[in-house]
């Protein structure tokens, strides 16, 4: 049995499930609103006027606890230049074929890039949804100003909902990674393996 | 209205002047846009104000407030001068042949007679030149330099356009494309209407501003014709109604004159009315005025009026003054009047100078108001803060409201402006412990009677004789009432020319006025409604729609005074041989034995053209008056006279006159010729008028009419705002001499600055409706400003032109 | 609401036909402004049929009252002053309010299934019981009708009394216009009715007079006659060339669809990504390393 390596703490666990939570309810309010096919997820909020109320609040919510998240993995996310290389073996990545992929740290080159993209699309949902919360802000500002707010409110949504389906597929496809923000701990294998540089550090080995 | 609402589809041009059609009478102004929609009508707007009414015209000219008589006497000389006149009309149908006395003149303002101490005119030389003959003397030829056609274009000669420009300050191009619509109904196949309301009632010349365009109208030779006529637009739905019934003092029912300290004996006062024809062959219809007023004796006194007492005609009051509204308020004011029955009137934001008015109502012992609103009146000596500041202590006076129904809570007659007379019907129960201003009146009359029969009093009769036969004294019906001013027959009523033929049994219901006697065998509260309850029933009631003339005359709808007629003075329609002027406007004709056609002939109806009858029944000569004879106040032809509060130092066509500055027959009381403002002081000419939105000072009790129009302001042109550093939406304070307002700005491009005898004068607009009762925003009363002085005939305030200051508040 | 009588020809956040075998005759309510005398009265009709009472307001400078479209106001005058011919002054007036597009931006994009319906006769209507309160309809309108209720946060605008419409009657409003400056009937008619206007228009010299009837959207049940129909924004800012705004398109047409796949085919991708390629496992021998 190898040994296990501490990879978040409780507090980190706990703000990126707040976060999670709120994406998902979001999300899903989200979708209610934006294509009758999904408008059955009203239902979960009690409803079409409670999903119109809910989902702006849950969204400052996954935006408040997203940026205490970004604080928390701002350095982390650095782009470096074995990152690049990291990124032109994809293919290999995706294939399993793992063996002389370049030495990753606390986190490789996908996860890095999801990261940023986050960063870049919560607080623009934020901004643009402000100017579409009824009953509150909208009605301050010109219709003009609203139309560009819709669309990209539906389209940085629609990036971060394409983000999140890679970064929890990629939590299921790479094995004993999902302990990770449930026990907050990884085994030594797993970080030997797919974040060496950040397993040597952790060990010292 | 000479012709009615929806006879103006048949014009073939519309003026609008002193008057706002579109938003004093927006349901009215439809047949305006079924006129241009349907006949190609053209529509022209002159006002102060670029209106609601300019906003759909073909054509709009803006004229100083107060200066309609130099427009409309620049149009006349227009006429005149181009011969722009229906010339077989004027010369058959005007006294513009007749000759004119030679001591008749006028001079530099001022007619023959003036008394200036008196501010008035011994009017004897106002009159005809009467030939040994006994009629007046005619000069077919219109040549004799006394006839009044020569005297017309004479006085008129002095309005060019130039002097219009100079004193209306209306751009002579405007005037002069007025002037040209105006005079291209000339012709028999054109005619025109006008329509107008207080916009030209509310001045010290009020009546001559009307008698101006009624020259104008007969000039063109429109009176008597489809589409034509000379048309007041009632205010009220019923003011009509009650203009007929005469809550007036110098009038009884159905426009007969009252009696004065001078009459005090009945046959004299009889004759005196009973107009003798000054031509031959006339009917001067008036010549039946015994008739009328015996009938109305005897509605009123039913047995007791007898050819022996002569019909109780001591009874009646005679006037030692007039008791026009603003002479009751300065009696009011003096002390020497002092109980006030108000039914259906809120005269402290109705009656000019709201400070006088409730200095006037303090004075009071007792004021009992009859309303359905708790009106301005009612509450005067409650404190309102700024809007009403009033110590409550100081006032004296004991206060009765007496809640009364509103129109669609009771039952009844409404008189249009067209004359038609409407039944309505109860549409709501009123509420709590209201009663109809009938029942409220029966009470108070009931409880006096039975005063009088106990204590007797100084003079008992008229109060324990008047009649009361109603079912219930208590309750008199609707119905009843109507039934008694139709008037019935108390004996047989037979065919004078042939008296076996009974036209009336007795107990009947009359047919027509021409059934009534003298002879105390008929009675009728209004000889003018006779007809509008006969045998047949309520004609009022009636909602036929049926139109055999396709003029919308509908004569089975309702029923309109007098005998029905549609149209007054539609022998006019004709030419002297009875052919309508204009074939496809049709009324009446002459068809070889009788007068006949689609309205009831105003006319004798078998009187041939040959016998020369003048369409104009009413007058003793049967003409239309160009010359007014003694008719008028001030004089036999309209002259402009200035504001009583001018901007101007003097009158522009009498500057060395300071006689003829002001009308020189209009009555001042002294206090209030202290409390007129100058120029100096107050540069800006101010108007008050309504707004679509509200009807007087009710509407503000309504709570969409509030939505719609819900707080006071005031409209002014931009040049003045700009000068005064006033930005639209601000809040301004404009003030007369009298009193002030504060109310929001709107600075508008529909007023315009006008250049007026070498000066720029500024209109400053006041909307009324608003006040310190009701649901709309609280408001100050508009006639704190206007000042306290009438018109020389109607004595109605000058509300439409007077002097302010405005400021940024 | 929904009248049986009014068969329903396009739904709100509806992918699938709504039923349409019973057709009607598309109507039209045509507001002649040369013969507007602004008297409000269809304001108060209004207010008075689907009984609406706004709060008394106050003037703020001009005749325009209540000032703007609330929840409570469906209909208002708006007052212009231009002066089309230097010195002839016009106040045009014009009666604002939804004007029942072809192509409704609100029902574009409204998310609630059913909240706006836009029925055979052409009526776009409110179902104010399926409205979630979101404002899209608000975004959605080229012409700034609808009303978010400050009380219920519902959605509001003119019906043209779709409920009177159905048994026959007029809407409210043209009952009691004064002057017929406003008529209802076919569009047919009213377009017909319309050219009669505009002839007589341009015999009293507006040589541009014309119909309002823009194409942008699909024609419109609310028409104007104007006088000045090259100029339609002299009249408060009738829009000369109204269309639902590209970015509105944007957002309820493609996009849509297109997102909705995306995520769909991204979801998949990484199912069959899982099948084919399989998990990542740490192999056993790089632990003993």
């Amino acid at each position: 049995m190898s040994q296990l390596i501490k990879r978040y703490t409780s507090k980190e666990r706990s703000n990126h499930w707040v976060v999670a939570i709120a994406f998902i309810l979001a999300g899903l309010s989200g979708l209610a609103l934006f294509h009758p096919a999904f408008f059955f997820l009203a239902h979960l909020f009690g409803g079409g006027p409670w999903t119109r109320i809910l989902h702006p609040f849950i969204g400052v919510l996954m935006f408040l606890s997203f940026m205490v998240l970004a604080g928390r993995f701002w350095s982390l996310n650095r782009i470096t230049p074995a990152d690049r290389e990291w990124r032109k073996r994809i293919k290999d990545v995706l294939c399993n074929r793992d063996r002389g992929l370049p030495e990753v740290g606390k986190y490789n080159a996908g996860q890095k890039y999801l990261f940023w993209v986050m960063v870049i699309c919560v607080p623009l949902l934020l901004l643009s949804g402000f100017f579409i919360w009824q009953p509150w802000f909208a009605p301050i500002f010109p219709v003009g100003v609203i139309r560009i707010a819709v669309v990209v409110h539906a389209l940085a949504a629609w990036i971060m909902i394409l983000g999140i389906v890679v970064h929890v597929y990629a939590a299921i496809w790479v094995k004993g990674t999902i302990r990770a923000m449930t026990r907050g701990t990884v085994t030594e294998a797993w970080a030997k393996h797919h974040h060496r540089a950040w397993y040597r550090q952790m060990t010292g080995k | 209205m000479t012709n009615h609402w929806v006879d103006i589809k048949n014009a073939d041009f519309i003026l609008i002047m002193g008057g706002n059609a579109a938003e004093a009478h927006p349901c009215g102004f439809k047949w305006v846009t079924e006129a241009k929609a349907n006949r190609k009508a053209t529509l022209a707007v002159v006002d102060p104000r670029f209106t609601r009414s300019a906003a759909v015209a073909d054509f709009y000219a803006p004229i100083r407030p107060g200066s309609d008589i130099a427009f409309l006497g620049g149009v006349i000389n227009y006429l005149l001068s181009h011969d722009l006149i229906h010339h077989d009309y004027v010369k058959a149908y005007t006294n513009a042949p007749y000759l004119v006395r030679e001591d008749f003149t006028f001079d530099d303002g001022i007619f023959s007679g003036y008394n200036a101490d008196k501010r008035s005119y011994d009017r004897e030389s106002w009159n005809y030149q009467i030939g040994a003959d006994g009629y007046v003397m005619v000069d077919p030829t219109m040549q004799d330099p006394r006839c009044v056609y020569q005297l017309m274009k004479q006085h008129y000669s002095r309005y060019t356009p130039e002097m219009v420009t100079q004193v209306c300050g209306t751009p002579t191009a405007d005037f002069l494309k007025v002037a040209e619509m105006i005079g291209a109904t000339a012709t028999p196949d054109k005619v025109m209407t006008i329509m107008y309301a207080l916009g030209w009632t509310q001045h010290t010349v009020g009546s001559q501003n009307i008698r101006a365009m009624a020259m104008i109208q007969l000039l063109l030779g429109n009176i008597g014709r489809p589409g034509g006529g000379v048309n007041a637009l009632r205010g009220h739905a019923n003011v009509q109604g009650i203009t007929d019934m005469c809550l007036y003092s110098d009038v009884l029912p159905g426009y007969l004159g009252a009696p004065t300290d001078a009459d005090a004996v009945r046959e004299e006062y009889l004759a005196k009315k009973s107009l003798k024809p000054l031509r031959p062959n006339q009917m001067s219809y008036w010549q039946n005025f015994p008739k009328f007023h015996t009938s109305l004796m005897k509605s009123w006194y039913g047995n007791a009026a007898t050819a022996e007492n002569g019909f109780c005609y001591d009874w009646l009051p005679k006037k030692d003054a007039p008791y026009d509204v603003l002479h009751i308020f300065e009696l009011m004011h003096q002390g020497k009047m002092n109980g006030f029955l108000c039914q259906g009137f809120n005269p402290l934001a109705a009656v000019s100078c709201v400070k006088k008015v409730r200095e006037s109502l303090a004075k009071l012992k007792y004021l009992v108001v009859m309303d359905p609103l708790a009106t301005e009146t009612s509450e005067f000596w409650q404190d309102y803060g700024e809007y009403n500041e009033v110590d409550p202590a100081q006032v004296q006076t004991e206060v009765f409201r007496l809640p009364a129904t509103c129109f669609a809570e009771d039952t009844g007659s409404f008189t249009n402006s067209g004359r038609v007379l409407q039944w309505h019907w109860a549409a709501a129960e009123p509420p709590g412990e209201t009663r109809s201003d009938l029942d409220i009146v029966a009470g108070i009359f009931t409880r006096l009677r039975e005063l009088y029969q106990k204590e007797g009093g100084a003079f008992p009769d008229p109060v324990l004789n008047l009649a009361w036969a109603y079912s219930t004294p208590l309750t008199p019906s609707p119905e009843e009432v109507a039934k008694e001013f139709n008037g019935k027959a108390i004996a047989d009523v037979t065919d004078p020319k042939d008296p076996t033929k009974v036209l009336a049994k007795a107990g009947e219901q009359l047919a027509t006025f021409a059934h009534l006697r003298d002879d105390g065998s008929t009675s009728c509260g209004n000889w003018l409604y006779c007809g509008a309850w006969s045998q047949a029933g309520n004609l009022m009631a009636r909602r036929d729609t049926a139109d055999p003339s396709g003029l919308g005359f509908y004569p089975a709808w309702g029923f309109s005074w007098p005998a029905n007629r549609r149209v007054l003075y539609n022998r006019a329609n004709a030419d002297p041989a009875g052919k309508p002027w204009d074939p496809k406007r049709k009324t009446i004709a002459w068809d070889g034995t009788k007068w006949s056609g689609f309205d009831v002939p105003d006319m004798a109806p078998n009187a041939a053209p040959e016998q020369d009858v003048g369409p104009f029944i009413m007058h003793p000569d049967g003409v239309g008056h160009l010359f007014a004879l003694k008719g008028m106040a001030e004089g036999p032809f309209p002259e402009h006279y200035e504001p009583f509060e001018t901007p101007l130092a003097t009158n522009p066509m009498h500057p060395k006159n300071p006689l003829a500055t002001r009308n020189p027959a209009a009555r001042i009381f002294k206090g209030d010729e202290a409390d007129l403002g100058t120029v100096d002081k107050f540069p800006y000419v101010a108007t008050t008028y309504r707004l679509t939105e509200h009807q007087h000072y009710w509407t503000k009790n309504v709570l969409s009419s509030a939505i719609v129009q819900p707080a006071q302001f005031i409209e002014m042109d931009e040049t003045l705002a700009k000068e005064k550093g006033i930005a639209n939406g601000d809040v301004v304070k404009v003030s007369s001499h009298r009193g002030y307002v504060r109310a929001t700005a709107v600075v508008t491009r529909r007023l315009k600055p006008l250049t007026v005898d070498g000066k720029t004068v500024h209109t400053v607009g006041v909307p009324i409706h608003w006040g310190f009762v009701g649901v709309a925003k609280q408001g100050f009363l508009a006639n704190r400003l206007t000042p306290y002085v009438g018109d020389a005939n109607s004595q109605t305030p000058e509300y439409k032109a007077f002097l302010v200051n405005i400021e940024k508040a | 609401m929904a009248l049986q009588s009014l068969d329903i020809k396009a739904r709100s956040a509806t992918t699938t036909p709504t039923p349409q075998a019973r057709g009607a005759i598309p109507v039209a309510k045509l507001i002649d402004i040369s013969k507007c005398i602004g008297c409000k009265a269809c304001q108060v009709a209004c207010m008075q049929w689907n009984d609406l009472r706004d709060e008394v307001g106050d003037n703020v400078g001009v005749y325009d009252n209540p000032a703007d479209l609330t929840a409570q106001s469906w209909t208002v005058m708006r007052f212009s002053e231009v002066e089309v011919e230097q010195g002839r002054l016009e106040w045009l007036i014009r009666k604002d309010g939804c004007m029942h597009c072809a192509d409704p931006g609100c029902l574009k994009a409204c998310p609630a299934p059913g909240a706006i319906v836009q029925y055979a006769n052409g009526i776009v209507d409110f179902h104010e019981e399926h409205c979630i309160g979101c404002g899209y309809c608000v975004t959605g309108c080229p012409f700034d009708i609808p009303r978010i209720s400050k009380k219920d946060s519902k959605a509001y605008k003119c019906t043209l009394c779709s409920d009177r419409v159905a048994v026959g009657l007029e809407p409210a409003c043209v009952k009691t216009c004064p002057t017929g400056a406003i008529v209802f009937g076919s569009k047919e008619d009213m377009i017909h009715h319309a050219e009669g206007r505009i002839a007589d228009l341009k015999e009293r010299g507006y040589a541009n007079a014309g119909l309002y009837d823009p194409a942008g959207v699909g024609g419109t049940h609310v028409m104007y006659v104007l006088q000045h129909a090259d100029q339609p924004q002299l009249y408060a800012d009738l829009p000369k060339d109204p269309h639902i705004s590209p970015l509105v398109a944007l957002w309820k047409g493609v996009t849509k669809p297109l997102m909705s796949l995306g995520i769909g085919v991204a979801v998949l991708a990484g199912f069959f990504h899982y099948v084919t390629a399989g998990p990542k496992e740490v192999e056993e021998e790089n632990e003993t390393d």
